[in-house]
């Protein structure tokens, strides 16, 4: 099968209150995110790895997914795509402060291993790749039932060189299950660079070997994303098989709040990233489409803010779990 | 009562439990037309279809991480290892995932899937059709590990995992399959996973085994019985949890134990029992606890002679015995 390149194209159809909603949801999950960072930088929080340069693919698939009825198999950079379904920032703040509450692990699990049973979206560990085959077992388990869910799983393109890519790929293909894999490549894995990762120059040539297709969208176009996503859930919703797609995007925080990509990547590097930034772009494309005017950003903005500040005092008012609470939920509770 | 196989009993089992509930699958490799490597699947593909007895491409962690995901959507998988040799590339799934994943969603989410794996020596299969490797997934909090030691148990403990909420790791002994035949109701009944099972009531000695090793356990105390040494005989049955208190009253009950596995003693199913008794049991105990099992080499070699010296048999554990009531 060829391998298609998804352009932008004008507002693909998109209505103004749509792309203003995909502006806000990507908003909301960069807001989240730096103040997450600040958390963690205050020393509030232990640990945080960031989505900031992913938001605008995760955004567009998140929109062309229906929440709670088609599955998600995330990996620890799909923040916006959890705030898309339906999860909010208190949830993550709740996570990053290790909180009884959190909504992902009870404070169990690192940051960033998102899962919400309510929504669909599977809990995640931290071995990398092992989430693409239960997405193909999800979609198995629903093909079997003659359901139409889809299931949206994501790796980084480091995740790309584990042994269960490859025998995810395979499977879902030989069934035809409605799976989307999608590959947010950023070019990095921690501080490998894709060329020592593969010696293709895009992931999703690899479909070909597969027998599905591949397509590759620059991931910080929120429209293209949103004209990729559209195609690859109608296909795996109508019983086409399984897509990969490729979303280039842009890794602008380092690997994880324990990393400094200062010392691997090139200052001038880092500075031409932050121009490409997709909300910038996102945010003057709307403002030459006449769906946003002058002071809609900014009011958005401020909303989100206090929707943050009254997240966190609510989650640092949320208790600690009680220590014996670890024995809990090793095996399910005996009946009676 | 019926007489069957042990590979019949649980080829039952699997069958009127995908009769009965719908959710039941199969998945592995060689599981459809052929009916696996060993048979036990044979007819069921014919029977269910070729969704509910899928043939895998040959992958192990696919076959474990597939199970995985189709459980968290209402699935009850059974995945099919074909040899327990093979598990290694599914070990990640296993113990990384399937025994993670209702601990770290905070009960969020659980697995229900059963993972079926032919294990053991004496079949000349050599170092990659023979071994036992339990012990690696008895180490493991938030798994299930049993090892029915015959055909009543092998039915029921296998409905009883199928049924289960949480993983199931389900070794069959590879020579019990044709070896070992006892009575097995038709129907449904099912067999707790938490309970070791007294064999044989005795007072003298203590033998705990499981597998294939219960079988030379009793062979080797009727043989004792003749000299009037009465030995009691427990089918650990499952090797976690381990059913505590039943190792502890045969310990206590009989102050002399020898604890028998085919695997070898290192860091073992053995070492957790001793491990149990001493803790426990130890003002009861009127002799050192022993062990035996195979020797401290990578695997079970190929050549006959080389088969025989690793494999612990009715002789070598008569040995034993003997050795112990003498001290």
């Amino acid at each position: 099968m060829a391998m298609t390149r998804i352009e932008t194209k004008a507002r693909a159809g998109l209505d103004a209150e749509t792309l203003r909603l995909m502006y806000r949801h990507m908003l909301r999950s960069r807001l989240l995110d730096e103040r997450l960072w600040v958390l963690n930088r205050q020393g509030r929080a232990p640990f945080w790895i960031s989505a900031e340069g992913h938001e605008a693919v995760q955004v567009a698939f998140g929109m062309n997914l229906r929440p709670a009825y088609d599955w998600v198999a995330p990996y620890y950079r799909d923040l916006a795509l959890t705030l898309v379904l339906g999860m909010t920032p208190k949830d993550h703040i709740l996570s990053v402060l290790q909180r009884a509450a959190d909504p992902n692990s009870g404070g169990r699990q690192m940051p960033a291993h998102y899962g919400c049973r309510r929504l669909n979206i599977i809990t995640t560990g931290s071995p990398v790749g092992t989430q693409l085959l239960h997405a193909a077992g999800i979609a198995l388990a629903s093909r079997m039932r003659g359901e139409d869910a889809v299931t949206l799983t994501s790796i980084g393109e480091g995740g790309t060189s584990e042994g269960d890519f490859h025998e995810a790929l395979n499977f879902a293909a030989i069934h035809k299950l409605a799976v989307i894999f999608l590959v947010q490549n950023n070019g990095f894995a921690i501080s490998v660079p894709w060329q020592k990762q593969m010696a293709t120059q895009d992931v999703a040539d690899r479909a070909k070997g597969y027998g599905i297709p591949g397509v590759i969208v620059d991931g910080c176009d929120a429209i293209a994303c949103h004209r990729a996503a559209r195609e690859a859930v109608k296909r795996a919703r109508r019983g086409d098989g399984p897509t990969l797609v490729e979303a280039k995007v842009l890794r602008l925080t380092s690997h994880s709040s324990d990393d400094d990509q200062r010392r691997y990547r090139p200052a001038e590097d880092l500075e031409s990233e932050k121009e490409r930034d997709s909300l910038l772009r996102f945010k003057a494309t709307l403002e030459e489409l006449g769906v946003l005017h002058a002071g809609d950003a900014e009011e958005m903005r401020s909303e989100l803010v206090l929707e943050l500040d009254r997240a966190t005092d609510e989650a640092e008012a949320s208790p600690l779990p009680s220590p014996d609470s670890a024995m809990l939920h090793v095996y399910a509770e005996p009946e009676g | 009562m019926p007489q069957k196989t042990y590979i019949e009993a649980i080829r039952d089992g699997l069958r009127e439990e995908m009769e009965r509930d719908e959710r039941v699958m199969i998945l592995g490799e060689d599981v459809g037309a052929k009916g696996g490597v060993f048979g036990v699947t044979e007819g069921l593909q014919k029977q269910f279809g070729e969704w509910r007895v899928l043939d895998s491409p040959l992958a192990e962690s696919l076959i474990v991480g597939v199970a995985i995901g189709a459980a968290m959507n209402g699935l009850r998988p059974i995945a099919e290892i074909q040899f327990q040799d093979f598990i290694m590339p599914a070990v990640d799934q296993i113990i990384s995932e399937a025994a993670k994943i209702r601990y770290r969603s905070n009960g969020d989410w659980n697995v229900p899937m059963v993972l079926r794996s032919p294990f053991g020596g004496g079949v000349h299969g050599a170092l990659y059709h023979s071994q036992s490797i339990e012990a690696i997934f008895a180490h493991i909090p938030g798994l299930r590990v049993v090892v029915p030691s015959n055909p009543y148990d092998a039915k029921g403990m296998l409905i009883s995992a199928i049924r289960d909420p949480d993983p199931v790791l389900y070794f069959e002994h590879k020579r019990a399959y044709r070896a070992i035949r006892g009575e097995v109701p038709d129907g449904e009944y099912t067999v707790p996973l938490d309970r070791a099972r007294v064999v044989r009531e005795g007072v003298d000695i203590a033998l705990f085994s499981y597998g294939m090793m219960v079988h030379a356990s009793l062979e080797a105390a009727d043989r004792l019985a003749t000299d009037g040494f009465s030995c009691e005989v427990v089918d650990l049955r499952s090797l976690r949890p381990f059913d505590r208190a039943a190792i502890v009253a045969s310990a206590t009950k009989c102050g002399k134990v020898l604890i028998v596995q085919e695997a070898n003693l290192a860091v073992s199913v053995a070492s957790e029992v001793a491990a149990i008794i001493a803790e426990d049991c130890f003002d009861s105990l009127d002799a050192p606890v022993m062990r035996l099992g195979g020797p401290e080499i990578p695997a079970m070699p190929f050549s006959p002679p080389l088969e025989q010296f690793y494999l612990v048999t009715p002789d070598k554990v008569e040995a034993k015995l003997r050795e112990l009531a003498a001290y």
